[in-house]
C-alpha cells in the first residue's frame, strides 16, 4: 500500500524523531510511504486564529503535494482534522487523511506491536483527536467504550498504561491560544502534567505533538523528570531519551 | 464601550490560584454528577438527537409556532405581550405592574429579565426587586450578576455568603454553614413572599400546542411567589418554544441531567391559565433572536435551553470564572451568543476557547458550540481589526507556508537563531511561550533534511 506521510511543520522543525519513528512504524506494516518533499504546514495557525484566507496558499500547495494519494498519515489529530475539514475536497475519490493510530487501526487493522517498554505511562488524550476524529470514546457521550491509541499501546510488551483522574481533560495548549490566553494556558498545563504527576507517571505521552510539547516546556521548566515521547516512538519501539529516574 | 478582553479578565481571576482551583474543582464535581447521571441513560444519545430534532423543527416553523402558542394562550385567559427587545420588554412589564398597582415584587430566576437588564430598570423606577432563586439573593445583595446560568453565585465560597448575609439580613458574624445560612434566607425571603403582589417568573419551556408553559427550579420559589400574588408575569425568549407537550419529557430528562446530576428539577410547574381573580401575562421577548435565526452558521444556538452543562465542562470557564465573560450568558454558548449582539465588543469571546470540543459533546440539544466558536473567528477577524500584530504574524504565516523553500529556509533560520542565542535573549520578556514553558530541544536537522540525506534516491 502506498501512502503519503504529511509531517506537520513543528514536528518537522522540532520533533524530528517523532517523524522518523511514523515513518519507520509504517515502513515495519509493509507500507510503501512517500513524504513529498515540498510539504510545509496545513494552515490550522491561521485558521484558528480567524485567517483561514491567510491559509489559502499553504491548503493549495498541501493539494499539489498529497492530491494523488489515495491515502495521507500524519502524527497529529490536530493537523489531520483541519486537513479533513478544512482542505481535502469532499468529493468522491479525493483523498482521505488519517491520524497515524487511526491509520493502524482502521485500515491496516494492526493486532501486533513489536515493541517492549518498560515503564509507567500516562496517556494524553489530545481533544481534536478525540473530539474531532473519534479516535476514542470521550468521557462526554454515552457511547460504547473505544480507544485507538490506547487499544495501541496496550499491545506493546511491559508497558503499563496509568488511569488519570481527568481521563480527557484538555491540556490548554490550542494553538495561538498558547500564546493569546498566557495565563490560562499554563494553568490548565500545569494542572494536566499535575495529574500525572499524581499518579506516578514516568513517561508521558500522546497522538499530538503540539500537546505534548506544552506540556514537555511545563514538565522541564519544573526540572521534572517526566519524559515526554510521541505514541510512533512507543510503538516503533524507540528507547527513552534520557534517564527516567523517580 | 471597550471592554477588557476575556485574556485580560481570565488572568485577574486566575491570580488567586487557590480560588481558581476551589472553582475548577466545584464545577468539574457538578461536570462528574452530570456523567454519573447521564450513564444511568441507555437511551441517552438518541435523548439528545430526538431534543435536537426537535428544536430544529422549532426553529424552521417558528412563525406558525409562536402565533399557535400566542393563540392557545390567549383562549386560556392569559394576556401574550410582545417585545422587539429588552427595552420594550422592561416597559411592558413596568405598565403591567402599574396598572396592577402593585407595590411588591418578588422574581423567580430568568436569565431572559437579566439580558433585558429588568432589575436596574424597575429600580430606577422606584421598585424594590427581590429574587428569590438563593443564588441570585446572594449576588442581589453584593450587587453583582450572576457568574452561572443555573449557579449564579458560583463563584462565590459559603464564607463569602456568610459576609454578605450579616451585612444584609443580620446573620451571625463569621457564619459559614450552610443550613444556617440557608435557614436565615429561606426566613428573609418568606417575608417578601407573602408581601408579594407579583411575579416575575422566567420560561423553560413554552408549548405551542396548549398555550402552557413549564418553568424549572430546584427551590420551588417561583411557586411560591405565583402562588400567592395577584398577578403573574412570564418572560420568554422566542425560542423556548416546543410544539407539543408529548415532546416536554426529552427536554425535562435532559435538563436537570445536563445541568446539575439530579433526575429531574425538583420542581417543574406547569401554568397554563390565571387562578380565579389573579392575572397571567406572558411577554415573547425577541431581543436578537431573529437576528441570529438569519445568520445560518450561528442559528444553532437558539436551540439552547440553558442547561449550563458547556460551562461546567469548559476547561477555560473553569478557570477564569463567568464575569471573565463580560455577558448575561457566559461560557462556551455565551461566546456564541454574545457576537450576534455586538461583534466588537465581544471579539475576544470566541477565543477564549481551545476548540477542545468539550461544550458540544456535553450539550443535550447538540449545539455545534466550538465549530460556531471558529466560525465567529473568520468573522471576527475580516469584520474588525481586532488585533493588528496577530493580523500581520499570520500573513506572514501564511506567506511562509505557501513556498516550500521559504519556510524551509525560515525553519533553519529559526532553528539556528534558538540555538545561538543566549539563554536570556531567548528567555526575555517578550517571549510569550517562554515565561512559565521551556521551548523544545532544537534538533540538530529537521525531518527533511534528515529525510533528504537518507531515503531520498
Amino acid at each position: 500500500m502506498r501512502v503519503g506521510l504529511f509531517i506537520p511543520c513543528y514536528v518537522d522543525q522540532f520533533y524530528p524523531g517523532a517523524a522518523q519513528a511514523t515513518l519507520e512504524l509504517l515502513e515495519k506494516y509493509g507500507v510503501d510511504v512517500i513524504y513529498p518533499l515540498s510539504q510545509t504546514c496545513c494552515g490550522q495557525p491561521m485558521a484558528n486564529s480567524g485567517y483561514e484566507s491567510y491559509g489559502k496558499d499553504s491548503a493549495d500547495l498541501f493539494m499539489k503535494n498529497f492530491g494523488e494519494f489515495e491515502y495521507i498519515v500524519a502524527p497529529s489529530g490536530s493537523c489531520t482534522l483541519h486537513v479533513k475539514d478544512h482542505v481535502l475536497p469532499k468529493t468522491e475519490g479525493s483523498p482521505k487523511i488519517f491520524e497515524l493510530c487511526e491509520f493502524l487501526t482502521d485500515i491496516l487493522k494492526v493486532d501486533q506491536v513489536h515493541a517492549s517498554f518498560p515503564y509507567r505511562v500516562g496517556f494524553h488524550s489530545s481533544c481534536h483527536g478525540l473530539r474531532g476524529l473519534r479516535l476514542a470514546k470521550c468521557s462526554e457521550r454515552m457511547d460504547p467504550e473505544f480507544n485507538k491509541p490506547l487499544s495501541l499501546l496496550n499491545m506493546v510488551s511491559n508497558i503499563q498504561m496509568v488511569e488519570l483522574d481527568r481521563k480527557d481533560e484538555c491540556c490548554g495548549f490550542g494553538g495561538t491560544f498558547a500564546i493569546a490566553e498566557e495565563a490560562i494556558s499554563v494553568t490548565m498545563g500545569k494542572d494536566r502534567i499535575a495529574d500525572h504527576q499524581r499518579n506516578g507517571v514516568e513517561v508521558l505521552t500522546g497522538a499530538d505533538m503540539s500537546c505534548l510539547m506544552h506540556m514537555q516546556g511545563l514538565l522541564k521548566r519544573q526540572k521534572s523528570p517526566i519524559k515526554v515521547m510521541h505514541i510512533a516512538e512507543i510503538l516503533n519501539g524507540n528507547e527513552v531519551v534520557g534517564s527516567t529516574e523517580i | 464601550m471597550k471592554l477588557k478582553t476575556h485574556a485580560e479578565e481570565a488572568a485577574e481571576f486566575i491570580k488567586d490560584d487557590a480560588r481558581t482551583h476551589w472553582h475548577d474543582d466545584t464545577l468539574w464535581h457538578v461536570r462528574s454528577n452530570r456523567d454519573r447521571s447521564a450513564q444511568g441513560i441507555p437511551e441517552w444519545e438518541t435523548l439528545r438527537d430526538t431534543a435536537s430534532a426537535t428544536k430544529d423543527y422549532v426553529l424552521s416553523h417558528i412563525d406558525e409556532l409562536l402565533e399557535q402558542f400566542e393563540a392557545n394562550a390567549k383562549a386560556n385567559g392569559v394576556e401574550v405581550l410582545w417585545a422587539k427587545d429588552g427595552k420594550e420588554h422592561n416597559q411592558h412589564v413596568y405598565r403591567i405592574l402599574q396598572e396592577n398597582k402593585v407595590k411588591n415584587i418578588v422574581k423567580s430566576k430568568s436569565i431572559l429579565t437579566e439580558e433585558c437588564g429588568l432589575n436596574h430598570y424597575l429600580e430606577k423606577k422606584g421598585y424594590d426587586v427581590v429574587d428569590t432563586d438563593l443564588g441570585e439573593r446572594i449576588i442581589q445583595f453584593a450587587k453583582q450578576t450572576p457568574s452561572h446560568i443555573v449557579l449564579p453565585a458560583i463563584h462565590l465560597k459559603k464564607q463569602d455568603i456568610g459576609d454578605i448575609f450579616h451585612n444584609h439580613i443580620g446573620t451571625k458574624a463569621g457564619a459559614s454553614d450552610p443550613n444556617y445560612l440557608t435557614e436565615a434566607a429561606r426566613q428573609h425571603l418568606r417575608k417578601k413572599f407573602v408581601q408579594a403582589n407579583a411575579a416575575i417568573t422566567g420560561v423553560n419551556f413554552g408549548i405551542a400546542e396548549t398555550g402552557g408553559f413549564v418553568v424549572c427550579t430546584n427551590e420551588g420559589n417561583a411557586d411560591m411567589g405565583t402562588h400567592l400574588a395577584d398577578v403573574h408575569i412570564a418572560c420568554m425568549g422566542i425560542e423556548k418554544l416546543i410544539p407539543r407537550a408529548a415532546d416536554l419529557g426529552v427536554f425535562l430528562r435532559l435538563l436537570a441531567r445536563s445541568a446539575t446530576g439530579q433526575s429531574i428539577t425538583n420542581y417543574s410547574s406547569h401554568f397554563h391559565r390565571p387562578a380565579e381573580g389573579k392575572k397571567l401575562y406572558i411577554i415573547l421577548v425577541d431581543n436578537g433572536r431573529t437576528d441570529q435565526l438569519g445568520r445560518e452558521d450561528f442559528k444553532n444556538s437558539l436551540k439552547c435551553i440553558r442547561c449550563g452543562a458547556c460551562m461546567n465542562t469548559c476547561p477555560i470557564y473553569r478557570r477564569s470564572g463567568g464575569h471573565s465573560y463580560n455577558y448575561t450568558v457566559p461560557g462556551p454558548i455565551g461566546s456564541i451568543l454574545s457576537p450576534g449582539r455586538d461583534l466588537k465588543k465581544y471579539s475576544s469571546l470566541p477565543f477564549a476557547s481551545t476548540l477542545c470540543g468539550s461544550c458540544s459533546d456535553v450539550c443535550p440539544v447538540k449545539i455545534n458550540i466550538h465549530e460556531q466558536l471558529y466560525k465567529w473567528r473568520q468573522v471576527i477577524a475580516e469584520n474588525t481589526d481586532m488585533d493588528r500584530s496577530k493580523k500581520l504574524s499570520m500573513k506572514v504565516a501564511g506567506m511562509t507556508f505557501g513556498k516550500p523553500v521559504l519556510y524551509d529556509l525560515a525553519g533553519k533560520v529559526a532553528r539556528t537563531a534558538l540555538k545561538i542565542t543566549p539563554k536570556s535573549l531567548v528567555y526575555s520578556s517578550i517571549n510569550v511561550w517562554g515565561r512559565h514553558r521551556d521551548l523544545p530541544e532544537v534538533p540538530k536537522e529537521s525531518f527533511k533534511e534528515w529525510y533528504k540525506k537518507n531515503r531520498k534516491q
